[in-house]
């Protein structure tokens, strides 16, 4: 095992240009796709909060008595897709509508009746706000018998799940394109490396070492050469996204979990891309 | 020690290298390959070292078969068998003690037992003070004895030679026949492949085999 890791090293050390340029074809290879993940990353969470303000009204009948909406709140707060449900009084409603559009608050202080129902607000948990589920609780709501109209905004529900589909679409096709671009170019990056090495493995063939003896270094080398092009492109990214994006506006960063699965994947794929070059050498020799 | 069994071999793009080879070669047996270019010398030492398979008939190298070899058996073979080629085949950016380490660490064999056994080998071929030297520094000749170094460092009982004196003048290519006749008397068995006539005949008392476009054509042994 230690000479495994001492020939890897030493390789490093006898040929530090040809390491170096593998390591930065891996490093802007996967920086592309860092700086891929950050738009992601962000637009989902602009998604998110367009999402969130997906919610369903239940507009109540003046006549509604107090004890039959009180206990329709806590049945529906009970429901699994709901994250809160809350009870506007007309009064209260009068009040947000004031502040909200002090345009019209001559009109309302003129008002001799108050004209706005009371209702009951509804917000879905994340990942229950497709349209289908929306509606669904609007119907349930709805089929209660003080329940005036519900509305939550057909169109606007619709187009946000639209948008989120396609994003998720356009993350996929474009994630995976360059995902695969990637792989190509660490295959070649890796490759690159061994070509230039491939006197030794025929001269390790020639005085007797076993495939697996030669293989083992390269792996260590190319998940090495992996791990290092992956810190690369996080060290790339995350410098991009100092300096412009949070110069032009504001940005948020990628999970952690994002980062350590990039750093892995640098590895793996490294060792993978050494292990399926050397095997081609040696089916060749 | 070596049998080949009417060999055939042909390669895909060349065709007919080998066509329907016999013959057998003894312990300690020194013996030439001879015959021109292209007669096939290369291909049966490359069956010998198992780097190819014959097309037909079988190649018998120390108990092992070409029919059944495995992968791990080729590598444990090519320990016995050592290895010289015309053009050294050293790594130039290892010294020659390096180079000849390289054989010993591919076994897993300790450190410390390496640089004795390096120290011991170089010593053998006459290079003990260049052994801190890289093959760019050292002459043809000189770089062939590492090469020869490398091929004894398992003590193997039967060294290949593909033109080894290919690319050395007249006194290093004497100077690496001494070589071969006294690693042969301590009992390694040698073929070696050339087309110098010249050379074969200053050794009389060692086996010649003849190959013509694939055929063997002359074995002394037989023609007495």
């Amino acid at each position: 095992m230690t000479r495994t890791f001492r020939d890897a090293f030493a390789a490093f050390r006898r040929a530090p240009s040809l390491t170096l340029l593998s390591v930065a074809m891996i490093g802007l290879s996967l920086f592309a796709i860092g700086l891929f993940a950050v738009v992601a990353h962000n637009v989902r969470i602009v998604l998110d909060t367009v999402e969130a303000r997906v919610q369903v009204v239940a507009y109540l009948r003046d006549d509604a008595p107090a004890d039959a909406v009180e206990l329709a709140l806590s049945e529906i707060r009970a429901y699994p897709e709901v994250l809160e449900a809350d009870y506007i009084s007309r009064e209260h409603a009068l009040q947000i509508a004031q502040e909200e559009l002090p345009e019209f608050r001559t009109l309302f202080a003129e008002l001799d009746v108050n004209p706005l129902p009371a209702s009951i607000e509804v917000r879905l948990r994340p990942g229950q706000r497709s349209p289908e589920i929306v509606g669904d609780i609007a119907a349930r709501i709805g089929a209660y018998p003080f329940v005036e109209e519900v509305q939550y905004g057909r169109e606007w529900v619709d187009k946000v799940y639209l948008l989120r589909r396609i994003a998720g679409a356009a993350a996929v096709v474009i994630g995976g394109a360059f995902a695969t671009v990637a792989i190509v170019i660490i295959g070649a990056a890796i490759r690159l490396a061994i070509f230039a090495r491939r006197d030794e493995i025929e001269i390790m063939r020639l005085v007797g070492a076993t495939d697996g003896y030669i293989r083992r270094p390269f792996l260590v080398e190319g998940l090495v050469a992996g791990l290092l092009g992956a810190a690369l492109a996080l060290g790339l990214t995350f410098g991009t996204y100092r300096i412009i994006f949070n110069s032009v506006f504001q940005v948020e960063w990628v999970p952690d979990t994002w980062v350590a699965t990039g750093l892995a994947a640098g590895g793996i794929l490294g060792m993978i891309a050494s292990g399926l070059a050397v095997r081609r050498h040696l089916r060749d020799l | 020690m070596i049998r080949f069994e009417a060999v055939s071999k042909e390669y895909p793009r060349f065709g007919l290298a080998l066509d329907n080879v016999s013959f057998e070669v003894r312990k300690a047996e020194f013996c030439f390959l001879t015959g021109h270019s292209g007669a096939g010398k290369s291909t049966i030492l490359r069956l010998i070292h198992m780097a190819d398979r014959p097309t037909r008939g079988e190649v018998r190298v120390s108990g092992y078969s070409s029919h059944k070899i495995r992968p791990r058996e080729i590598a444990i073979l090519r320990r016995k068998v050592g290895f010289i080629f015309q053009d050294f085949r050293l790594l130039p950016d290892r010294t020659a003690a390096q180079n000849v380490a390289f054989a010993l660490e591919v076994t897993g064999a300790r450190r410390s037992l390496i640089r004795q056994r390096v120290a011991k080998l170089l010593a053998q071929v006459g290079l003990a003070s260049k052994a801190e030297a890289y093959p760019s520094e050292l002459s043809g000749g000189e770089q062939q004895r590492v090469a020869i170094a490398r091929a004894l460092a398992h003590e193997p009982m039967l060294l290949l030679a593909d033109e080894p004196t290919g690319n050395l003048d007249e006194r290093a290519t004497r100077g690496i026949m001494e070589l071969f006749r006294s690693i042969n008397a301590a009992g390694t068995a040698i073929i070696m492949a050339t087309h110098d006539l010249d050379l074969v005949r200053s050794m009389p008392n060692c086996r010649v085999l003849e190959l013509d476009h694939g055929r063997l054509v002359y074995d002394s042994l037989s023609e007495g």
